[in-house]
């Protein structure tokens, strides 16, 4: 391997690993003073797996990926990449390769030297040298712009030297806090594609942190979603957003976020309903007899816009208060008679209700989701 | 159309001039009173040659004088005492500085005590670190001495050896709290995010330090080096209250030779020469300061 050269300075044992290493955070806690940026986090990644960090700004995101990459120390709980424990292993002695928010570029340096540092630091011989940093610069396009500084370059191109500094060195872990937000819409957009065939071809772990669920739901292999230093679920884009394991993952993934009415479980006849307001919303069977297993009287009633339709007849009623359109789909916004706000998806070119006008709303029976409103979490599958 | 335009603009711009000089016009008269006119004063000075007693009148020697004074064996001693000075005092002034501000940039308990300490000397003046070191350089009662095991022996400060040496080391304590303070901050302009960067991508304390830090630190280092000169090139304080330009004028630097000449040698013409000269150095120590700033790459982040 090319890289050999390259191993100076890795844990023992970790000389050979193939580019991927999987990651295993155990009982992780990182408080600061009194605050607790993380709490308790445990969190594996595979070997090649795209991982997605994801919540809301100040939730312990860029903490824990400091954590990984040993730029923070824990207070408790133990982190182990490639199967060795590096708890009190050094940052730049991980094997890992970290693309900051900021890219964090040497000013002083030109492109190549940027680009070259790591391996100047684990003294990689300068043909080998050359060689990687050419195979890096046109991976991301930068032959051209060897010689500038990054003071001479675009935001766009500053973040593909601080992407071709990380893959230089073919690091086992590759770690990214919000790479892409400082992008403007477009490149973003572009940049994210290149990101995810990047990975495809390096076949490197990477964990990816960012608080666009855009960016997590495309890029993702998995999604971890953080809240206030703890995490709230892990799992592939399609599950997190079909199944959300609580409420906070509940209004947090999906755009417009999922509507949560506050309703109390009731049984009448041979179904099981749940009244909101004046409102009773049938349950399904399935769902019926898992909320008559537990004891949560108050739920929290989840339905996505998507399943929440137009329906004259149905008894959740509503007045239309705002209508959003997008081109391809439609957002009614409307207001309950407590005040609340719904949302319902409209997609097609049905004719649309005018705003202030009293309507009713049907949700889909495969669209409802049931939380106990004590703890927040998922009542059924 | 274009016409009227074009005039109204013209006397806009006149208007403009006219509130410009009116803005500069105070400036310009403290500046000519004190600065210009003693300077162009000073050059004039120069050309005559002062009587050796008060009374006669003064004779025109053109740039005889300065040609005397200037390839004098006096002056040249001065210059070289004061060259001397400068190269030791200013970067051992920065090189310590930056030290303490690198263990003072650590995230340590209680290191804001350090931080104090470190920078207490600037809130002393070099006639109190003079007499300071004086004390401590009593041949029988100073504990330098005791330390340095001199008893019995001329304090440094008389020994002509050694006298240049012990005055650079009390203008260095002196200057120190000043360097500490500028390399503080120079340390502090450089972003966390760097030095973390560098940390993930392999680099050691020695790496970051070299390839990081002060290639980052450079235009503070340089700032102070030149300033730090400048200032050094016009120490007198410490001289007039340690040696008074002695033992066996091995501390006579320029700005105490300028004062020995005026108020010892009632020899103005001479002193007039002499500033000249320390201007001239100032001068070009500035023109290198500006050309450098100028090439300067601001590092933009
Ligand atoms: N160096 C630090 N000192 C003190 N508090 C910090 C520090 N770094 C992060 N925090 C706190 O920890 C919490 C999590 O921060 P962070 O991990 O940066 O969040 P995110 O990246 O998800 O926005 C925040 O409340 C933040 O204020
Ligand atoms: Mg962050």
């Amino acid at each position: 391997m090319g890289t050999q050269q390259a191993t100076d300075g890795r844990p023992p044992g970790s000389e050979e690993h193939p580019a991927g290493a999987q990651v295993e955070v155990r009982g992780v806690t990182k408080r600061f003073g009194d605050a607790t940026a993380v709490s308790n986090l445990d969190l594996d990644v595979a070997e090649h797996e795209f991982l997605v960090l994801l919540g809301p700004s100040g939730c312990g995101k860029s903490t824990a990926l400091r954590l990984i990459a040993g730029l923070d120390e824990p207070d408790a709980g133990t982190i182990a990449i490639g199967g060795h424990d590096v708890t009190d292993v050094e940052a730049r002695d991980r094997d890992v390769a970290m693309v900051f928010q900021s890219y964090a570029l040497y000013p002083h340096m030109t492109v190549r030297r940027n680009i070259e540092f790591p391996l100047r630091n684990r003294k990689v011989p300068k043909a080998e040298r050359d060689r990687l940093v050419g195979e890096a610069a046109d991976a991301l396009d930068l032959a051209d712009l060897l010689g500038r500084k990054p003071s001479q370059l675009s935001g766009g191109q500053r973040q593909r030297v601080a992407l071709a500094r990380a893959i230089v060195r073919r690091p086992a872990l590759f770690l990214m806090d919000e790479p892409l937000s400082n992008l403007d819409a477009k490149l973003r957009v572009q940049t994210r594609a290149e990101l995810i065939q990047l990975q495809r071809r390096l076949r490197t772990t990477v964990v990816y942190v960012t608080h666009d669920q855009v960016e997590a739901m495309t890029m993702g292999h998995r999604i971890a979603i953080m809240s206030a230093g703890v995490l709230q679920q892990v799992g592939p884009p399609a599950e997190v957003y079909a199944r959300p394991a609580n409420v906070f993952v509940a209004g947090f993934i999906g755009n417009p976020p999922m509507n949560l009415l506050d309703g109390t479980v009731e049984v009448g006849g041979t179904t099981l309903a749940v009244a909101v307001g004046d409102a009773r919303v049938e349950l399904p069977p399935a769902l019926a007899s898992l909320a008559v297993s537990t004891d949560a009287r108050d739920v929290v009633l989840g339905v996505r816009p998507e399943d929440l339709t137009v329906d004259p007849s149905a008894p959740l009623r509503a007045t239309v208060a705002v209508v959003e359109s997008l081109g391809h789909e439609r957002h009614l916004v409307c207001e309950r008679p407590g005040g609340e706000l719904v949302t319902s998806r409209v997609t097609g070119d049905d004719d649309l209700p005018a705003v202030g006008e009293e309507l009713g709303l049907a949700i889909r029976a495969e669209g409802v989701h049931l939380f106990d409103r004590a703890t927040g979490r998922r009542i059924g599958p | 159309m274009t016409a009227p335009r074009r005039r109204s603009r013209r006397a806009r711009r006149v208007r403009e001039a006219l509130l410009g000089y009116a803005l500069v016009a105070p400036a310009l008269v403290v500046f000519g009173v004190f600065v210009f006119y003693p300077f162009a004063k000073n050059i004039w000075l120069g050309l005559y040659r002062t009587p050796p007693f008060p009374g006669l009148p003064k004779r025109y020697a053109a740039f005889d004088q300065y040609e005397r004074v200037l390839t004098s064996p006096e002056f040249r001693n001065s210059l070289r005492t004061t060259v001397v000075f400068v190269v030791a005092t200013v970067p051992t002034g920065i090189i310590l500085g930056l030290l303490m501000a690198m263990l003072a940039h650590q995230r340590l308990r209680g290191i804001t005590i350090y931080r104090t300490i470190f920078s207490s000397t600037v809130a002393t003046s070099i006639a109190v670190a003079s007499v300071i070191f004086f004390t401590l350089l009593n041949p029988q009662v100073g504990l330098l001495t005791y330390w340095l095991g001199r008893q019995g022996e001329p304090s440094l400060l008389d020994d002509p050896r050694w006298a240049l040496w012990a005055v650079s080391g009390v203008t260095i304590w002196q200057n120190l709290g000043l360097s500490f303070i500028l390399m503080s901050a120079g340390l502090q302009g450089v972003p966390d995010d760097l030095l973390e960067a560098a940390e993930v991508d392999g680099a050691g304390a020695w790496s970051r330090l070299r390839n990081v830090v002060m290639p980052l630190l450079s235009p503070t280092i340089f700032f102070a080096t030149i300033v730090g000169s400048i200032l050094a090139f016009q120490a007198f304080g410490q001289i007039d209250l340690l040696t008074q330009g002695g033992p066996l004028k091995k501390t006579n630097v320029l700005v105490y030779a300028m004062y020995d000449a005026v108020f010892r040698q009632n020899n103005e013409g001479k002193a007039a020469v002499l500033s000249v000269a320390l201007f001239a150095i100032t001068l070009v120590l500035t023109l290198i300061q500006l050309r450098l700033l100028e090439r300067r790459v601001t590092y933009e982040r």
